[in-house]
């Protein structure tokens, strides 16, 4: 079943190409789906990218390394990220943290062991009057509570 | 409490404003003319910089290109800033009639916007807007009957790197590069996006072009002070009772604006983000303007219960993961300035060393390849000097021997 999954990965890396071109601009969008779908760009993603796009691999991961939501490295299937700039630290970020972290049993920057979630930090989600803030996937929560918080990770699938 | 889009009010972004309004008077002018009224009306870049608008647009508009760019920055990533969450979720009418107005003026056919990771959840929304806009030919071919005025917007998705807020990295990230400055010059307006001339304007910028476009240059001057015209989106953050988005004219005090939102009981007011500048209750009668207290608008308010060096350590850490690496004064820079504050925090810093570290901030300033390292060390050496002795003696309560 390896060869398989690797075949869906090099075909929706194919489309995705076909979709926004192998222009080098295309790069980060394309990536950006790929993370999107996967949690992660594997090794042999980021090879196919390349040779669509006609880069070297090492060009690709270059990029993966250097943006914070990019990962070459499989992730927890929900990332959590915590606002961690100072409005919400004055409006009771750590409280938030350490309730989470108990609750997961994890620390930030780690992926539960069932691979449900993975926690980090967020450097300033934007959402400063509306403090504490954190991240589920691509939604945001605002005024947090530490219990509010763990109920909205519970709820989570 | 969080404020609702009707009760928001102000002297220019935040008055009555019509979709199309903006491009209909401009499409009725002529390129010259859009220009002279911008340089008329004196605006500044809002991103934080304050370059000249028109003088950005009429280079892009001289460069002699096949293909021309104009980008909306929306990274907006400047710990405690909001505004163009606001302006890009209540009033996407005003940043893109902006866009079409600067494609118009400088030749481009192509607009993108530069959406921020952490605004994902903005991108559907903004599409589907540019989709009743093209419905409305407000986008598209000839628009509004404009022959050969072919203009469209795009949006891509940055992935989390608060550096690709400085344009030229911003330039590099879309190229699909690591969003690492460019030396400059050459500068984007002649080359930027794929080579092409290109002009990358703050959302707030953008937001405020197609009111002066409709109401004129001197009624933008009106507002505000003599080298700070119009007004100013303020993100308004920590301690103090109505948080939020404010439209308030230039030349406006902090003692004012702290009035405004009902603080009280102030030590210390952060203005400019993370990369701005900490001002101590002594300076509360300064003026929010391009010639006294600069900001792109971020303003995070600190009581009298706060501690100092943890806000600075809270900033120095952002800094160095966010710094790009790719120069040593701020990669390394940002690093020691951390140490310096956790030596601080732990009693046992010397007080030359941090003296130094001051010097080495100093040095970062002039010495760093681009906007991030030249103003991380902001914080560092204001808030050193406007509460030293909070800082310096830490460790025995902030007295300097006194108690």
């Amino acid at each position: 079943m390896f060869v398989e999954e690797k075949t869906s990965l090099a075909v929706e890396i194919e489309s995705l190409v076909k979709k926004y071109g192998n222009d080098r601009s295309a790069l980060l969008t394309i990536l950006h789906e790929i993370q999107k779908q996967h949690r992660y760009i594997s090794d042999y993603a980021q090879q196919e990218i390349a040779r669509h796009l006609n880069i070297h691999p090492v060009e690709v991961y270059s990029v993966i390394s250097f943006y914070a939501f990019l990962n070459s490295e499989p992730k927890g299937r929900n990332i959590v990220r915590i606002c961690r700039t100072v409005s919400c630290e004055m409006k009771g970020k750590e409280a938030l943290e350490k309730a989470i972290e108990r609750e997961l049993g994890i620390r930030i920057g780690e992926t539960t062991k069932d691979k449900k979630f993975t926690v980090e930090y967020a450097n300033c989600l934007g959402l400063c009057d509306v403090a504490p803030a954190m991240s589920i996937n691509d939604r945001v929560y605002t005024r947090l509570t530490p219990e509010k918080a763990v109920q909205l990770l519970n709820e989570v699938k | 409490m969080e404020i609702k889009k009707l009760e928001r009010n102000g002297k220019i972004i935040f008055s009555e404003y019509k979709r199309g309004g903006g491009i209909i008077k401009a499409l009725s002018m002529k390129r010259d003319e859009i220009l002279f009224e911008l340089k008329d009306s004196k605006l500044k870049g809002r991103g934080g910089a304050g370059f000249p608008t028109s003088t950005k647009w009429m280079l892009t508009a001289a460069s002699i290109s096949d293909e021309k760019y104009i980008i909306c920055n929306a990274d907006e990533g400047e710990p405690g800033t909001f505004k163009d969450r606001v302006l890009l979720s209540e009033y996407p009418e005003l940043v893109f009639d902006g866009m079409v107005i600067g494609g118009y003026t400088i030749g481009a056919k192509l607009g993108i916007v530069y959406l921020r990771g952490e605004y994902e959840y903005l991108q559907k929304p903004l599409e589907d807007y540019l989709n009743e806009m093209r419905e409305d030919n407000l986008l598209g071919k000839n628009i509004l009957g404009k022959e050969g005025f072919d203009f469209d917007i795009e949006i891509f998705l940055g992935s989390g790197a608060y550096v690709c807020g400085e344009e030229t990295a911003l330039i590099e990230s879309l190229e699909g590069n690591r969003g690492e400055a460019r030396n400059r010059p050459p500068y984007p307006v002649n080359t930027g996006y794929n080579g092409k001339p290109t002009s990358v304007n703050n959302v707030e910028t953008l937001a405020t072009i197609p009111h002066i476009i409709l109401k004129g240059a001197e009624w933008f001057r009106n507002t505000g002070t003599d080298k700070s015209s119009g007004s100013k989106l303020f993100s308004i953050s920590g301690d103090c009772d109505k948080p939020g988005v404010y439209e308030l004219p230039w030349g406006t005090t902090i003692n004012e604006l702290l009035d405004l939102v009902e603080a009280k009981n102030i030590k210390a007011v952060q203005i400019g983000g993370a990369s701005g500048f900490c001002y101590p209750k002594s300076q509360f009668d300064r003026k929010l303007a391009y010639e006294d207290a600069a900001t792109g608008g971020s303003i995070i308010i600190f009581n009298e219960n706060r501690n100092m060096v943890s806000v600075l350590k809270n900033f120095m850490e952002f800094f160095v993961e966010e710094s790009c690496g790719q120069c040593t004064p701020c990669r390394i820079g940002n690093t020691k300035l951390l140490e310096g504050v956790k030596q601080i925090e732990k009693g046992v810093h010397t007080f030359s060393y941090i003296n130094k570290l001051r010097d080495l901030g100093k040095t970062m300033q002039v010495a760093s390849k681009c906007g991030l390292g030249q103003s991380s060390p902001n914080a560092f050496i204001s808030i050193l000097d406007n509460f030293k002795d909070e800082v310096l003696n830490y460790n025995n309560g902030g007295a300097n021997g006194r108690n």
